[in-house]
């Protein structure tokens, strides 16, 4: 019974690690879809730094009319091809080049906060660091072995990884240290089964980017709270629309419950 | 007025079958809320026609197309948005109420004699509802649709001899592709109206027998004569208006919560619209975790816990087929004298209480990826979802019952 007791609440544990990566505790972004100039800006970061590579092909240009700008600021702020204002954000970057210049094609992200979540994007851009082994120079803490460079380098600058050292015992962290030599003189006294595993523990700055760390996360959370803006446009309309049909039915359905009442008086 | 109803009348029986099944049809006057589902889920039915053929009308069934027409509809049509929205919060909503409805007929005893044929006819529109899903939830082309029928359609190629040749007949290709969309489009049109046929059915065969109740008591062998007629058993009520005014009230709180869904959760956290299938069918990236959609996850929950034998993984599927096959038997399993769980025993209590812990406990587990602890668990839960079924002849038979009173209680 006991046994079983065990084998039940392990099962009910929630599922900690779902991805790669995703061990990784996602900072808050506190996407605020009221905040039209937030998402305005998300937007001229997107074509300036993101549209090179990625396309959000399921948004016309002409969507941003929502959020407060006109077609003129549209086509002067926004569309660098000459693309009418109906268009879909596409961009000239084939797959097949994407594919061989970074390894894979660049998604589209036009769903992007759907499939991943707003607070993972804000996150993702802002977990970049130096890494030498890699292709582009970078790797990312969130998307390991990601082969996406960080486009956002000359806002934010170049950090490097601070590690630090894990010790496993059976699976379970008994131990952390700043240095290998450390945890390895640690986990010699251990039995069982051990292993010492390297960590990103945090960032360090190399060197610092044309913005401070806080205006760089204000950058990172304008993306994020664009692409949670463009993955369901219409979800504030929704939500609005939701009160008022709720408001009807609960009227209706007290009605509905007084009319039932008195049909039922002469049921006994 | 009823010149024209004269004359319809002479010519189709309107009236006739009017009085037969709504003004004439007699109700037993004791239904609770668990009498609610019924109608529920014909509304729900008749929501999934009428907003699947709108979003027909705007998605293309093409595996370059399909992903994009969804996308389409939830930016470029007007309340396109609505209609999709409707459409994937009722296919839950479907599932939802039509469990609540089976669970009904479970504690009240209405698959028991003479209603035998009317449960039967209950389950192959169960089977209809799973087939439609199914095939629905390929069309939006994402990463989970696809992926989740590569694994069902993969259970079909472990029948042994044909199995091969099966799943390719199924799919119409090696793999789930663009042939396969555009057959299971055409089917996901068609199932709805033969489940639309079997619900008409179902409900012949309701009107056939009478509507069972809380009570467990067959009216109709009851005393005569109520206000409306001399002839209608006592502890019957017209169905209209006193049942429609009644369900209107149902739908309507029904309503609030299913709008409150679709306009404030339609994803429902995940569990109605999968985060993965907002990403495009991808056959060559198989996503970390392929879980079905919630309401078929009691059944792969038991497909998983059966390990292969025989290097095959057919006992698994054997065990899951089975444990919708065996719904068919119920009439035939239980073998106590009175229908209600009102005056049933505690072995069916207990034994009804675990079934429904069972259940939920299984559809949790299939959405978890497996490990060795919750394999066990999905193991353990499997034998008690058989056990409630298997050993109903014995404790059906040797539970302690209280007497049945001649009249149906308020």
């Amino acid at each position: 019974m006991k046994r079983l007791i065990a084998v039940i609440a392990m099962a009910l544990l929630p599922v900690a690690a779902l991805a790669s990566g995703a061990e990784v505790a996602l900072e808050k972004a506190n996407v605020d879809l009221h905040n039209e100039a937030a998402i305005q800006r998300g937007a001229k970061y997107f074509v300036n730094y993101c549209l090179g590579c990625h396309s959000a092909k399921y948004v016309r240009y002409k969507l941003f009319t929502k959020v407060g700008l006109t077609d003129d600021q549209i086509k002067q702020n926004l569309i660098f091809d000459g693309s009418k204002v109906h268009a879909h954000m596409t961009n000239a970057m084939s797959s097949e080049y994407a594919a061989e210049a970074f390894g894979a094609p660049a998604p589209d992200l036009t769903l992007e906060d759907r499939v991943r979540g707003a607070d993972w994007v804000y996150t993702y851009l802002k977990s970049f660091y130096t890494d030498l082994g890699r292709p582009t120079g970078v790797n990312n803490t969130v998307f390991p072995n990601v082969g996406m460079p960080n486009v956002l380098w000359e806002l934010e600058g170049i950090k490097d990884p601070v590690y630090r050292y894990e010790v496993l015992e059976n699976g379970h962290v008994v131990a952390e240290f700043e240095s290998e030599e450390e945890a390895d003189a640690k986990a010699k006294t251990l039995e069982g089964d051990v292993r010492v595993e390297k960590v990103v523990d945090s960032f360090a700055s190399r060197r610092p980017g044309k913005l401070t760390a806080g205006e760089f996360d204000q950058v990172a959370r304008d993306l994020a709270t664009y692409l949670a803006y463009i993955g369901e446009p219409v979800k504030l309309e929704r939500q609005r629309l939701g009160v008022w049909v709720l408001l009807f039915l609960v009227i209706f359905t007290v009605l509905a419950y007084m009319m039932k009442k008195e049909w039922w008086k002469d049921v006994h | 007025m009823s010149s024209m109803m004269e004359w319809i009348d002479e010519r189709f029986p309107l009236t006739k079958v009017w009085n037969e099944h709504l003004a004439q049809y007699y109700a037993p006057k004791n239904f609770n809320s668990w009498y609610f589902f019924g109608s529920l889920a014909l509304l729900v039915l008749v929501n999934q026609i009428g907003t699947g053929v709108w979003l027909a009308m705007a998605y293309k069934p093409d595996a370059t197309l399909a992903f994009g027409s969804v996308e389409y509809i939830m930016r470029d049509m007007d309340y396109g948005w609505l209609l999709r929205y409707m459409h994937s919060t009722g296919a839950s909503a479907f599932f939802i109420v039509v469990y609540l409805h089976m669970f009904r007929g479970l504690m009240y005893g209405s698959y028991r004699k003479p209603r035998e044929l009317l449960w039967i006819i209950g389950v192959i529109i169960y089977l209809a509802m799973m087939a439609t899903a199914f095939f629905g939830y390929l069309l939006p082309w994402g990463q989970m649709s696809y992926w989740g029928a590569q694994v069902i359609v993969n259970l079909f190629s472990a029948v042994p001899v044909v199995g091969d040749d099966l799943s390719v007949w199924i799919r119409g290709d090696y793999v789930i592709s663009d042939a396969t969309l555009n057959r299971f489009f055409a089917l996901h049109f068609l199932l709805p109206f033969i489940l639309a046929a079997l619900v008409f059915i179902h409900i012949v065969a309701l009107h056939k027998v009478g509507s069972n109740n809380p009570d467990g008591i067959e009216i109709k062998k009851g005393p005569k004569g109520n206000k409306w007629s001399p002839d209608a058993p006592a502890d019957g009520i017209p169905f209209h208006p006193y049942y429609t005014v009644k369900d209107i009230f149902g739908v309507g709180v029904f309503l609030i919560l299913f709008c409150a869904v679709i306009f404030f959760l339609p994803d429902m956290g995940g569990l109605f619209l999968e985060p993965p299938n907002f990403e495009p069918a991808n056959p060559l990236k198989t996503p970390e975790h392929i879980a079905p959609v919630w309401y078929f996850t009691p059944f792969y929950a038991m497909l998983r816990a059966v390990p292969p034998m025989f290097n095959s993984q057919f006992p698994g599927v054997l065990v899951m087929f089975a444990a919708i096959l065996i719904m068919f038997f119920l009439p035939w399993l239980d073998r106590s004298p009175v229908k209600s769980i009102r005056y049933k025993g505690p072995l069916f209590k207990i034994a009804l209480g675990i079934f429904a812990v069972t259940f939920v406990v299984l559809a949790y587990l299939g959405l978890q990826p497996a490990t060795p602890a919750k394999t066990l668990l999905a193991q353990i839960f499997t034998a008690l979802y058989f056990a409630f079924f298997l050993l109903m002849p014995l404790y059906s038979k040797i539970d302690k019952t209280k007497p049945v009173p001649e009249r149906v209680t308020q």
